[in-house]
């Protein structure tokens, strides 16, 4: 039998009230002895909690919702304590002692969520990202994964190309059934529904994943040494999280700082000056660094006087404050100066200008880059389906089927019979 | 001492006898009549889609199924001509007396088997492991394996209207103190339907009213074995219900023990009875039946697609509602059958029980329905119980092998929660296991398990051969101007294949790349290089599909594993697992329900386990 978990569920202590979760088989009875009886189920109940030798613990609301059809699937019961640190640890402390009770590990009262069928893989992974959200944005698009949305769409998609599948199965294992039709139209119908599927898809799956949201945006300033690069950065962080000094090469590795901005995550990376040659063979591994995240930047911000090494990157006019360097010459997006907040704000504009075209609509379904993988191979298959051959067509739904199956977590072969059994009258 | 005895004489009972005998086995094979061997109990068919792909995998072991079905074979039909060879089914009208006849023939003149009549009535156990069955008559015969193949004998009852009998064919026994002590033994056990339509005289049908379906002209046969076809051809008709039809089968549906709660067993949902069609799918006006003569000196005719367990006086007016059948009369009303089962988890890849060393199943026993799917099982079984008494080499066969491997992978995975009948749509890896070269995929299989007779094995060696010439002759390089002067329509894109790589292209043929290469062979061998060569790009795909599945078959799960003891897996799927015992991780993740997560979670307890 699986154990029964507990976890406080409402952010870490101290806070005014908790909530610990307890979910598994043995949850009512051991909450009985803590809370000395059950209340009705799905009612809150003013109970007091006491440990084994009859100390009482706190006072707290009980709520009690018998499985299956709770968030884990199991028996679960919501204590909503005073939120002080020795408060939580003292009604912790009372459940751990039971056998076959013991504090959940991350990610668990998810994982039984997934196991129980209450989500499916999809919803589990919206739901994994909406305890970490830390933006508003973030939160939205996770909530349309838990909701279901992703899950929906991704349903939807496997239900049409099931239906497709059975189609053609019928053609192909029931050629004999006067019901199943043979005809090249028929054929010439799936086809161009296959069609029609791909490029729904592709539509819906061929935009920014998710991921970005999660993991910020990747702006990486790089440029010859001394050009102002750690400046910048402090700049745009307000803080001093690199060491700015006039001495070319201090920056010798690459810094990174998280900055939320406008409801985006961004993650800011300084790197070594890209100085031509070097003997320091220190500043040397920190030039390779910098050009290996130069690489893989979302936006690179190039504060260099000779033209970007990347075409998309953000050439910016750095110093601009320093005698000589006043006028913006060509080929320059931006003029940044340490003494005009004004300019900072101009290249937070365009930063947020850029990263909002690399992340999904807000209203758009959140994928993430797995399910958009998966998904692009389903819409390979059903796009390039050689045309009036029914079985490699039914070859490409096969596999379109299988891509999709993976995402939810659902036998493809059994979807796409009962399809064929549900439909047509098949047999003699 | 017998090392094997098999119970049984219908397909899965004489195919596991035959191949037991052929592994070298010391065989019994146990019927109540040995007269009934290699009956047809049901319609006179043999072969058809997905069921016609494992008659020749069958064959390609030496089996009987197909070379029997050429001797009984009346009319040949090859389905989904029009389409490509992975989905064509060779299927057979045959004589039913003269196929019954053909498999006594066989049996008669298989080496190490003996024919013995008599009612098992029960195991005889040494400990948990099987040591002999004991007649009905009291004697026992002592062996080291046992087949059971009881079809629908286990518990049947047959239900017709009002009408209820026991047995598992009209007018014989039933296996009843067999089944009670399977159940005993506390195997996992549940019941099953199947049904039979009413069989009519053909002298009284009106053919000249009715469209013909001729037999196929060109002379293919089941078994290449078989030099050609030995019987005369004949034709089947085709009739249709009609609106009468259906009325007065929708104003009898109170009286049909499917609808009055009589029966409870699943049936098939892709062969159901003719009432279910009118219930379920009210909106069709009109259903196919194939009237399929049962033999060429037989008046009987079997009408396909008629399954039911009706009152006898409604079907007789069911039947006189069809066109051409207004006089028909019918010599044996159709009726249904319920019988027990063993859940098929209760086995594994050799289909032999876990909770029982020694006793395999095969056939209807194990939730499965139709001649073909029992053959197969027989096979199978047969070849495993001889493995099993004398020491040798198990026969296990995947997914990626065969239709053999497709079936036993489900039944011992999936169970069953209707009679499993084959589709080619159950198989992932179609594009390669073609019913045109089952003896090219498991020739060598069956060469090792030494099952082949030596005619079957010069055969094999001068298919090879000849393979191997062909494959020579299509490796030579042509250019895109060449195929063009030779007059296929093809982009000029200055491309060199070979012959065999330029096959794959829509519209080139063997005579544009290579116009002699098929002289002095086999057409057989020909037509499937070809095919091997067109579909080519699908199959390498499907290749990494199958090292993948077949890396992750490495991954054996221990057969003590307790899925109650992992955290996190539900009830359902602990009761999953726990029945179905995968024996590697690959087989798990085919089980129905199983998700990555859970997939997972079983993977690290049973590392935890290991370490």
């Amino acid at each position: 039998m699986a154990d029964t978990i507990f976890a406080v569920s409402s952010g870490q202590p101290p806070a005014a009230i908790a909530v610990i979760r307890v979910s598994g088989p043995g949850a009512f009875a051991i909450v009985e002895r803590i809370a000395g009886g059950l209340p009705e189920p799905r009612r809150a109940s003013l109970r007091r909690l006491r440990d084994e030798g009859g100390a009482t613990l706190d006072s707290g609301l009980v709520l009690c919702f018998p499985g299956p059809a709770t968030a884990t699937g199991e028996d679960l019961v919501e204590l909503h304590c005073h939120g002080g640190r020795a408060v939580v640890a003292a009604v912790e402390a009372a459940l751990a002692t039971h056998p076959g009770v013991r504090r959940a590990e991350p990610g668990e009262f998810t994982r039984r969520a997934l196991t129980h069928g209450r989500i499916d893989l999809a919803e589990a992974e919206g739901l994994a990202d909406l305890l970490e959200a830390q933006t508003e944005r973030q939160r939205r698009a996770a909530i349309g994964a838990v909701e279901g949305r992703v899950s929906q769409a991704l349903r939807g998609w496997m239900d049409r190309t099931a239906t497709l599948s059975a189609a053609i199965e019928a053609m192909l294992d029931f050629a004999e059934e006067d019901d199943v039709p043979l005809d090249a139209a028929a054929l010439e119908r799936i086809r161009n529904e296959m069609d029609a599927l791909g490029r729904t898809m592709l539509e819906a799956v061929d935009r920014p994943p998710v991921d970005r949201l999660h993991d910020g945006i990747r702006v990486v300033l790089a440029g010859p040494p001394n050009s102002g690069k750690s400046t910048l950065l402090n700049l745009l962080t307000e803080r001093d999280a690199a060491i700015v000094s006039p001495i070319a090469g201090t920056t010798r590795d690459r810094i990174e700082a998280t900055v939320l901005r406008g409801g985006i995550a961004y993650v800011l990376t300084d790197t070594a000056g890209l100085a031509e040659d070097t003997d320091d063979v220190i500043e040397a591994i920190g030039v390779t660094r910098a050009q290996e995240a130069m690489a893989q930047a979302d936006i690179l911000l190039w504060l260099a006087d000779t033209p970007p090494p990347r075409e998309d990157a953000l050439w910016l006019h750095s110093r601009a404050d320093l005698p000589g360097r006043g006028a913006l010459p060509d080929g320059r997006a931006l003029a940044v100066r340490r003494d005009d907040g004004g300019s900072i704000a101009a290249l937070w504009e365009v930063l947020a200008a850029r990263a909002a075209a690399l992340l999904p609509r807000e209203d758009a379904l959140g994928f993430k880059r797995h399910q958009q993988d998966q998904c692009r191979k389903a819409t390979l298959a059903l796009l390039s389906a050689p045309r009036a051959d029914a079985l490699l067509m039914a070859e490409e739904l096969r596999l379109a089927r299988q891509a999709l199956a993976a995402l939810l977590g659902i036998s493809a072969t059994e979807t796409m019979l009962d399809a064929l059994f549900g439909r047509f009258c098949l047999g003699k | 001492m017998f090392d094997v005895v098999v119970i049984g004489g219908g397909h899965a009972g004489t195919e596991a006898a035959a191949a037991a005998a052929r592994r070298g086995a010391h065989t019994a094979l146990l019927s109540f009549d040995r007269h009934g061997l290699g009956a047809m109990s049901c319609n006179p068919a043999i072969g058809g889609l997905g069921k016609g792909h494992i008659v020749r995998e069958v064959d390609a072991f030496d089996g009987l199924i197909g070379r029997a079905a050429d001797q009984g074979a009346i009319h040949y039909r090859m389905l989904n001509r029009s389409k490509g060879t992975a989905v064509q089914g060779p299927r057979v009208q045959a004589d039913r007396r003269r196929y019954a006849g053909a498999i006594q023939a066989m049996l008669a003149a298989q080496a190490n088997l003996t024919i013995v009549e008599g009612e098992a009535e029960a195991l005889v156990l040494e400990g948990d492991r099987v040591a002999g069955v004991q007649l009905a008559d009291g004697s026992v015969l002592a062996c080291r394996a046992v087949v059971l193949a009881t079809g629908t004998f286990l518990g049947g009852r047959l239900f017709r209207g009002e009408e209820r009998h026991l047995g598992g064919r009209i007018n014989e026994r039933a296996a009843t103190l067999m089944a009670q002590q399977l159940r005993a033994l506390g195997l996992p056990m549940a019941r099953m339907k199947t049904g039979t339509p009413p069989r009519l005289d053909g002298r009284t049908i009106d053919w000249a009213r009715l469209d013909e379906q001729p037999s196929d002209s060109d002379p293919w046969t089941m078994s290449p074995m078989t030099a050609s076809r030995p019987l005369p051809q004949i034709a089947c008709a085709i009739t249709r219900t009609t609106q009468e039809t259906h009325a007065i089968i929708a104003a009898a549906f109170h009286r049909s023990p499917l609808f009055t709660g009589a029966i409870e067993a699943n049936g098939p949902r892709y062969c159901p009875s003719i009432e279910d069609k009118i219930k379920r799918f009210s909106d069709r006006d009109s259903h196919q039946i194939f009237l399929e003569p049962e033999g060429l000196d037989d008046p009987l005719v079997y009408p396909n697609g008629l399954s039911t367990s009706l009152p006898t006086d409604v079907q007789e007016a069911m039947i006189a509602s069809m066109p051409g059948l207004e006089r028909a009369v019918i010599t044996l009303p159709g009726y249904a059958v319920e019988y027990d089962h063993i859940d098929p988890r209760a086995l594994d890849a050799r289909l032999a029980l876990g909770a029982l060393p020694g006793v395999f199943c095969a056939g209807q026993i194990n939730g499965t329905t139709g001649y073909e799917e029992a053959a197969g099982q027989g096979l199978i079984a047969g070849l495993n119980a001889a493995a099993h008494a004398r020491d040798l080499a198990p026969v296990i066969l995947d997914r990626a092998s065969s239709y053999l491997g497709v079936m036993i992978d489900d039944l011992v995975l999936q169970g069953v929660t209707e009679p499993y009948r084959m589709l080619t749509a159950r198989a992932e890896y179609r594009l390669s296991l073609r019913a045109d070269n089952a003896e090219s995929r498991l020739g060598g299989i069956a060469e090792a398990a030494g099952c082949l007779s030596p005619e079957r094995l010069a055969h094999r060696a001068r298919r090879l051969e000849q393979r191997a010439t062909l494959r020579d002759r299509l490796a030579t390089v042509r250019t895109a101007s060449d195929l063009a002067r030779s007059g296929a329509a093809i982009a000029q894109d200055g491309a060199r294949r070979t012959a065999y790589e330029w096959l794959r292209f829509d519209g080139v043929t063997l005579a544009h790349v290579a116009p002699e290469a098929a002289e002095g062979l086999d057409p057989a061998v020909v037509a499937e290089t070809l095919e091997d060569a067109r579909y080519a790009p699908y199959v390498e795909r499907q290749a990494e599909e199958v090292a993948r599945l077949r890396a992750d078959e490495q991954i054996l799960l221990p057969v003590s594993l307790d899925y109650a003891a992992i955290p996190g897996l539900s009830q359902e799927m602990i009761d999953r697992l726990s029945l179905a015992r995968p024996a590697t991780l690959a087989a798990a993740s085919r089980i129905r329900g199983i998700t990555p997560a859970a997939l997972s979670a079983v993977l690290l307890h049973a590392r935890k386990m290991a370490a």
